[in-house]
């Protein structure tokens, strides 16, 4: 027998599993250590390449940039490894369940992305001749058509630009309305419930109204008698602005009252449209008595959420409201498509523009395509999985965490901290939940839940990897109410560790400057 | 020493009175991260906007507690390693500024210690 | 339906698992006659992916594109080239499905990107601090006004008449919400410097323009010294990025805000959005600063990292005490961005800027040589105003019958202004090539 005695051992080796030693490069197997564009890029370099300008043309008249920039550039390779590596330092839907309560992390299709890039969407100049771009016309009166159906409201304004900017939109035009009444001067009051998202009492206050907070009743949901009382102290009351289904994942089951209340009492409704998901297709804004209400694309209607933004937040105005939409906006005729722009004639009594141009036409091509692919049909069983699947975490995990509230919820399962030891937070569970390898839940949100973990598992999971994370969440609930110290240092295995945010705010750096020749010197 | 329902405090020396946040406020702050006391000069009436804190959980607006005019600011605050003095001494090194009074009247709208802490209490 | 992935046995051990009957369980606080039974009517059913993209294709065809050629259209947007690696690298899952950076430990891609950005962009704008970002230019603009208010404790504000008129209206409709007053003087096409004869003790902000919606380029210096001298704040305004790389930058100008439209760099034209909003100030105003900032910190172990800073002035945790209203920025229009700008690098934007500029010299060039017409913007970066002998509604109408898209009618963007029936806008940047530019000149000849 001849024997080949060299070559690799095959199995672990004794001792490999004793805790890891830093490493020279900084790297850590295929989490690549990346330092700043500006710590290795250089002013000389470019990635790209230009013709060289022909020289000897200026027609600036002297207003002449004086100093270079001084940044840095990459080659192509370069370019596409810093961004490369830095992408593996990010948690992402397409990565795990992303449960992060009151932002709809769904899947994002990627013919959506396919159908944004064709040319004749993305290549097109929002100022460009109307007879030019009738395509696009037509794709933003379709979306429309669609958002008018699924909310049973017979208008709405497509430029707002992300969700507070639609809630922005729907303020101005209760402000506009009311003006056209004579009674701006007299109702200043905006009411809001003290579980509503920051974005409403700050529109309400850049809109110029005051806000007057409604309590939440021991269900969850609005304290009725507290919003009788505020509606009785005074005929000042411009609207109230209501989230529903509400920031605890619970339909607010006396809305069609409060709808009534607030209209008997000269005011409008404006609705939150963040939590469109648990109810499209199954149940339409204009039944509830709703006059304006968002739709963020990028929760309901997948369109990505890209790190935070870019949104869109078309706008469904009521019939009371839908005259002064802003401007611009998308009339058909006769000759197909035109834009009104101006305040003159159709457009006379608008509130005015919201910002350039003519809203996300990006994100309104992913948003329809998404429609289409789900249809009427679809779409209501993605608010029926989305609640099912919220449900289900509530009752896997009702045993071991504290649900805020009894009974079914809607599309996120809302827990308090009542069940953790004393020195475990909220914060605990939810960086333990990192290393278990799930993007936290939402925490400390709504406020008028103590130590708030709110669950949003949208309806692109599986039961498989709802099981998966009930397991895990489980375990970590079990530790918080045993009090395991443990927690606290958590995450361990994510690329970073805890950050020091007092630091960070106390010395704000927010931008890379270069080291000082002492700093160098002491490296 | 002179206490408002929005935490914070004055107490006169003369016709000045020296102002700041209660030591309640300053827990439920937690880590002070910036102050910006008012300039000098300024103007106020009671109930105005006078000066800044935030910490890592809140930024809070500090109301003037009287009427009248900024006549000192404590500029210690404006180094935001030093402006931690918030929370370890809020009620003496800690203060923001000093108002001329307009109305020294208007003092006896607001709590005395006693008061104060009662008002905590009920919190 | 290929979104979702439970099967009907799944829903059943579900909703067994949960003790509901049915999924109508759920929905019984909805008041009864808000049930709908059979779902919303009026709208299509669910379609596979080939039948979507032929519809939408079919809606993409009606368009005609930039790319088609011939294309000189500006005024606040700006058909640029973008590599192709901008793209591969937005559409990385990691960067396009991630949510806003709440959690830094797994989120240090988009924040230290987002760090990356608020660099270049201060070295772009020549000013202290930068955000990560707003909506567009044009908010970024109304959020700058009213931090002007703010800062200054004053309740008025002074816009050029070569301000882009949508970014006006989009500060007057924030500013009047608020009762602020809004003086908005006669469009211009070169007047950013009578903004220093407007300024009074009552001013929180002048806001000029430069390259302004003419194209005119202006030394803002002289108002910046006119409105420090009454307290005011300098805003300096920009819609087109690329002109960083050539014209005087706001912080050269005395600007104290500084706000612009980054479209330019990195993101498709997309027929207005989304853009991405670029916002600088001095480093004594960083706290009164909208948006988001991410900034430097460690961790635990004392390793470098990023985090979102002084969120305290955000909606989230001020509510009604908030700076502003926004939530979102524009996170991945910033990647493209920071991305095409590291391409570039200070060198790269640079000669692309002089391509820029020497595109426009040659069309006005071109168009000059045309009897009647007259450039009217005495100086200009990658754009200007010029007057024809006829309606410019019929010209342009005319050159698109030529296959030329040749610019903006000044009119379109002031409806109301005297004099500006026959004037122009043309951008030429470059993607224009000299026959695009001849060919304009020649079908502009036939037309007047």
């Amino acid at each position: 027998m001849t024997m080949n005695t060299i070559g690799r051992p095959t199995a672990p080796r004794a001792g490999a599993s004793s805790a890891p030693a830093p490493t020279v490069s900084g790297s850590r197997g295929l989490l690549q250590r990346e330092d700043l564009i500006f710590e290795f890029g250089s002013p000389d370099k470019t990635g790209v390449d230009l013709p060289a300008p022909k020289g000897g043309r200026d027609r600036l008249g002297g207003v002449a940039r004086k100093a270079d920039t001084g940044l840095p550039g990459l080659s192509e390779p370069e370019a596409m490894r810093h961004y490369v590596r830095l992408s593996q330092r990010n948690y992402a839907i397409d990565l795990g369940l992303f449960p992060l309560g009151s932002c709809t992390m769904k899947h994002n299709p990627r013919l959506n992305e396919r159908m944004a890039r064709l040319p004749g969407f993305a290549d097109i100049h929002p100022m460009q001749p109307q007879a030019t771009v009738q395509g696009a016309l037509e794709l933003i009166d379709e979306l429309a058509t669609w958002l008018k159906t699924l909310t049973g409201l017979p208008a709405v304004a497509m430029s707002p630009k992300a969700g507070a900017h639609g809630e922005l939109c729907g303020m101005l035009a209760i402000r506009k309305a009311l003006e056209a009444r004579g009674e701006l001067e007299t109702r200043r009051r905006v009411l809001v419930p003290a579980s509503a998202h920051g974005t409403n009492p700050a529109t309400a206050i850049q809109c110029g109204f005051t806000v007057d907070e409604i309590e939440a009743a021991p269900d969850g949901r609005v304290d009725m008698a507290d919003l009788r009382e505020k509606l009785a102290c005074g005929s000042d009351v411009a609207g109230i602005m209501l989230t529903n289904p509400n920031t605890c994942g619970l339909f607010e089951r006396d809305i069609r009252e409060i709808a009534d209340l607030i209209h008997e009492a000269g005011g409008y409704f404006y609705c939150d449209g963040a939590n469109f998901n648990a109810i499209v297709g199954r149940v339409r804004p204009g039944d509830l008595g709703v006059d304006a209400m968002h739709i963020n694309l990028h929760k309901t209607f997948s369109t990505p959420h890209g790190g935070g933004g870019p949104g869109s937040g078309p706008t469904v105005l009521s019939d009371a409201l839908a005259p002064y939409a802003p401007l611009p906006f998308v009339v058909s005729g006769e000759d197909g498509f035109r834009i009104v722009e101006t305040a003159n004639g159709e457009g006379a009594e608008s509130f005015g523009r919201l910002c350039a141009f003519h809203g996300q036409m990006g994100m309104f091509v992913r948003a329809l395509t998404y429609m289409l692919s789900h249809g009427a049909d679809g779409l209501k069983q993605v608010a029926e999985d989305a609640v099912l699947n919220a449900n289900y975490i509530q009752a896997r995990l009702k045993h071991v965490m504290t649900p805020a509230f009894d009974g079914f919820c809607m599309h996120e399962a809302l827990f308090s901290d009542a069940f953790t030891a004393d020195g475990v937070e909220t914060i605990d569970i939810a960086k333990a939940l990192i290393d278990e390898g799930y993007h936290p839940m939402t925490m400390y949100f709504p406020l008028v839940v103590h130590g708030a973990m709110l669950i949003e598992p949208t309806e692109t999971e599986s039961k498989a990897e709802l099981d998966r994370f009930c397991d895990a969440l489980e375990i970590v609930a079990r530790r918080a109410a045993a009090g395991d110290p443990s927690l606290a240092e958590a995450p361990v295995h994510a690329p970073m560790r805890r950050l020091d945010e007092t630091r960070a705010a106390r010395k704000p750096v927010l931008k890379w400057t270069p080291p000082t020749p002492d700093a160098l010197a002491a490296e | 020493m002179k206490f408002t329902e929005d935490h914070e405090w004055i107490r006169v020396e003369g016709d000045v009175g020296v102002v700041g946040i209660t030591k309640y406020a300053a827990e439920q702050l937690g880590d002070v991260v910036f102050a910006e006391p008012p300039e000098i000069g300024r103007q106020v009436k009671k109930g105005d906007d006078l000066a800044v804190v935030e910490s890592v959980k809140a930024a809070s607006d500090i109301y003037a507690p009287v009427a009248g005019e900024v006549v000192e600011r404590n500029d210690v605050l404006d180094d935001a390693d030093q402006a931690t003095v918030i929370n370890e001494d809020p009620e003496g090194a800690g203060w923001f500024c000093k108002l001329k009074l307009a109305d020294a009247g208007e003092l006896d709208g607001l709590m005395d210690a006693a008061a104060y802490a009662k008002f905590c209490e009920g919190l | 339906m290929r979104y979702l992935p439970l099967t009907d046995q799944d829903r059943a051990d579900m909703l067994a698992a949960i003790g509901a009957p049915s999924v109508d369980a759920f929905y019984e606080d909805v008041p009864a006659a808000a049930r709908l039974r059979g779902g919303v009517g009026g709208l299509p059913d669910h379609q596979g992916e080939l039948a979507v993209e032929r519809h939408l294709s079919a809606l993409a065809s009606k368009n005609r594109t930039a790319g088609e050629g011939r294309f000189f259209v500006g005024c606040g947007a700006y058909k640029h080239h973008v590599p192709a690696t901008v793209d591969h690298i937005i559409q990385r899952s990691e960067f396009l499905t991630t949510y806003t950076p709440y959690q830094p430990e797994i989120a240090q891609g988009t924040l230290q990107t987002l760090f990356e950005f608020q660099t270049q962009v201060a070295a772009l704008t020549a000013m202290d601090v930068a955000n990560a970002s707003m909506y567009d230019g044009s908010t970024a603009c109304a959020e700058a006004a009213l931090m002007a208010c703010r800062v200054t404790r004053r309740r008025k504000v002074v816009l050029s008449g070569g301000l882009h008129p949508h970014y006006a209206a989009a500060t007057r409709t924030l500013c009047e919400a608020q009762g602020i007053e809004v003086l908005h003087l006669t469009p211009a096409l070169d007047g950013e410097l009578a903004l220093a004869d407007a300024v009074d003790g009552e001013t929180a902000c002048v806001i000029g323009q430069s390259p302004n919606v003419f194209g005119a380029v202006t030394d803002l210096s002289p108002v910046s010294e006119a409105a420090h001298a009454e307290g005011a704040l300098m805003v300096s305004v920009f819609t087109e990025a690329v002109s960083l790389g050539l014209v005087a930058p706001p912080g050269e100008m005395g600007a104290d805000i500084a706000v612009g439209e980054g479209q330019s760099i990195g993101n498709p034209l997309t027929f207005g959005g989304p853009y991405v909003g670029l916002f600088a100030a001095t480093q004594k105003l960083v706290r009164q600063m909208p948006g988001r900032l991410a900034g430097e910190t460690v961790d635990a172990d004392g390793n470098r990292g990023f985090v979102l800073t002084l969120s305290t002035r955000e909606q989230h945790i001020r509510r009604d005490k908030a700076t502003s209203n926004i939530c979102t920025n524009s996170g991945l229009c910033a990647l493209a961005f920071t991305a095409h700008m590291t391409l570039l690098g200070g060198k790269g934007l640079k000669q692309l800027a002089q391509l820029n500029h020497e595109a426009a010299c040659d069309l006005a060039d071109a168009l000059e040589a045309v009897p009647g017409v007259e450039i009217l913007t005495p100086r200009f970066f990658n754009e200007f105003a010029f007057r024809t002998p006829v309606d410019a509604e019929a010209v342009l109408a005319m050159l698109e019958e030529r296959g030329v898209l040749g610019g903006v009618r000044a009119s379109r963007l002031f409806p109301n202004a005297d004099g500006l029936g026959d004037v122009i806008i043309a951008a030429a940047t470059e993607c224009c090539t000299e026959d695009d530019i001849a060919a304009y000149a020649d079908a502009l000849k036939e037309v007047v």
